[in-house]
């Protein structure tokens, strides 16, 4: 579903990302571990659209992104939440899930899905006409995550939905990460916390300073002394 | 009563002010630019609707409506031109290049239309209104309902509509609008358009309250204007409208009660303040990040 291939990415003279190829299928949650710094943001902004890479390409159900416009992305059905939600603030919970359905054509549609992610973060049903600002951590990972939903994307990508929530609402999140793929939705999932990764994930590939150093199936990857190492804490 | 007349003038200039110092607010929100150049394109809608009633011998609100398609237009052409090269150079690159272009409109102002200043007609005559002792002219009460009318039809396109809510978002996080699908340069352009279309129905008011055009009109009510945003709380559009009234009354009554000389320093007194006391403005947050 998703091939990149030979993936470089430049921020000035810094070459951040230096020839990254991998693969995700149809139907599966592949991650990107690694620590920071080793390029998993630039990876997916590469893929969303968000930068240009130098050298590469990025083909999605046999499209080549790179050659499509960012805001027409989501239009394919890729729809990207980014690291550190990047909620808009100053609208409310209920604005912010409006403009995830931005590219909606159809008012009932928009009402179903509105419906659906409601079902699916009860908490956000609640806070409907607070401003996103106002909401706690968890609140806006799953606000950023119901605004992607908006669109019915086939395929997201998830930007290290863990970072700073407390290990319950990890757990939450991830369980939501997981429902999200048994709709049928293929994931793309960057994250720090490895061992909470790998158990959901089917792939695993293992960045180190913009470089895929590992890669292979999650399961095998768990029992890795490397990755155990190196990420899983010994 | 002459202290409610005063008053009530303010409330006139304000609500002109208003106009402009939206356009100031709406573009510095979504692309973070003082757009200098905003002061000369209501000279340019001034020039217009002068144009439109003396030569095409339209109605008055007909020539408002040629100006404002008019200015919109210029608007977004300044903007592609002027300012989407710069979009990702430092802060100070597009600030000067506005300078620039606001001495490039003045000039071909004089160019076209000569340095002297024409008259404009008298088109909102009749009877004074009687607010009990008070004589109120009619262009007064004209200006500021129009005013009124557009900022409330703004309010709720900002507020209510599809492309309203594309704008807020872009203001606050282009990056996260574009994977939502916004087209980004679409919606700058809007902005720069309703922005300038405001400014030409401005200059359109400014001008059959202060009946002379000539190409510098627009530096010192574009002057005014903004430090109406900044007072507000630039960015905010509430904020340029509380701002703007506030200057036109303290500018009213500083003529009425001290001075007139002294009303423009009073202005630019108050901008002083501003920046030393609460330089985010009256309805301005400070920006405050949260991890």
């Amino acid at each position: 579903m998703l091939t990149v291939n030979d993936l470089h990415v430049h921020y000035g003279s810094i070459h951040a990302i230096k020839g990254v190829s991998f693969n995700v299928n149809e139907g599966e949650i592949v991650t990107l571990i690694g620590a920071n710094g080793a390029g998993k943001t630039s990876i997916l902004h590469a893929v969303s659209g968000l930068l240009k890479p130098s050298k590469g390409e990025v083909l999605y159900s046999n499209i080549n992104l790179n050659l499509i416009k960012p805001h027409k992305i989501i239009q394919y059905g890729l729809a990207h939440v980014p690291e550190g939600r990047r909620v808009f603030s100053q609208l409310s919970v209920r604005e912010n899930l409006e403009l995830g359905a931005f590219i909606v054509k159809d008012s009932k549609q928009r009402m179903l899905d509105y419906n659906k992610v409601m079902q699916l973060f009860p908490r956000l049903k609640e806070r409907e006409n607070q401003l996103a600002g106002t909401l706690s951590g968890g609140e806006q990972q799953m606000l950023a995550m119901g605004r992607a939903l908006m669109s019915s994307p086939k395929m997201l990508l998830l930007d290290e939905p863990s970072m700073g929530l407390s290990p319950i609402l990890v757990k939450e999140i991830f369980t939501i990460v997981k429902e999200c793929n048994k709709l049928g939705m293929t994931i793309l999932l960057n994250e720090q916390n490895a061992k909470m990764a790998l158990s959901i994930a089917d792939k695993c590939y293992v960045l180190e300073t913009g470089k895929v150093v590992l890669h292979g199936d999650a399961k095998d990857l768990l029992d890795n002394d490397i990755v155990k190492k190196a990420y899983l804490g010994g | 009563m002459d202290f409610v007349l005063q008053i009530i003038n303010g409330l006139h200039v304000g609500s002109i002010y208003a106009l402009i110092a939206l356009g100031y607010t709406m573009v510095y929100g979504i692309v973070k630019l003082i757009n200098f150049a905003h002061g000369d394109v209501i000279m340019i809608g001034s020039y217009v609707v002068l144009l439109s009633l003396t030569e095409l011998h339209v109605p008055f609100w007909i020539a408002i409506i040629v100006a404002v398609v008019f200015c919109a237009l210029l608007g977004m052409l300044i903007e592609r031109f002027a300012y989407k090269p710069l979009r990702n150079a430092s802060r100070i690159t597009p600030l000067i290049t506005a300078i620039g272009v606001s001495l490039l409109l003045q000039n071909i102002a004089m160019k076209v239309f000569s340095a002297n200043p024409k008259p404009f007609p008298n088109v909102i005559s009749g009877e004074p209104f009687q607010f009990g002792g008070v004589q109120v002219g009619q262009v007064t009460i004209y200006t500021i309902l129009i005013s009124v009318v557009l900022m409330v039809l703004l309010e709720l396109f900002v507020l209510k509509t599809k492309m309203g809510k594309a704008m807020r978002a872009v203001s606050e996080d282009a990056g996260a609008a574009t994977l939502m699908g916004i087209n980004i340069n679409t919606t700058i352009a809007i902005t720069f358009a309703i922005g300038s279309g405001l400014a030409a129905v401005g200059g359109a008011l400014y001008s059959t309250a202060y009946p002379i055009v000539d190409p510098y009109i627009g530096s010192m009510l574009g002057l005014k204007a903004f430090i109406a945003a900044v007072l507000g709380g630039i960015g905010k559009i509430q904020g340029a409208m509380l701002g703007a009234f506030i200057i036109g009354i303290t500018e009213c009554l500083t003529k009425g009660y001290v001075s007139s000389q002294l009303s423009e320093a009073v202005v630019f007194a108050i901008l002083i303040l501003v920046l030393l006391v609460k330089p985010a403005g009256i309805l301005g947050q400070n920006i405050r990040e949260k991890v």
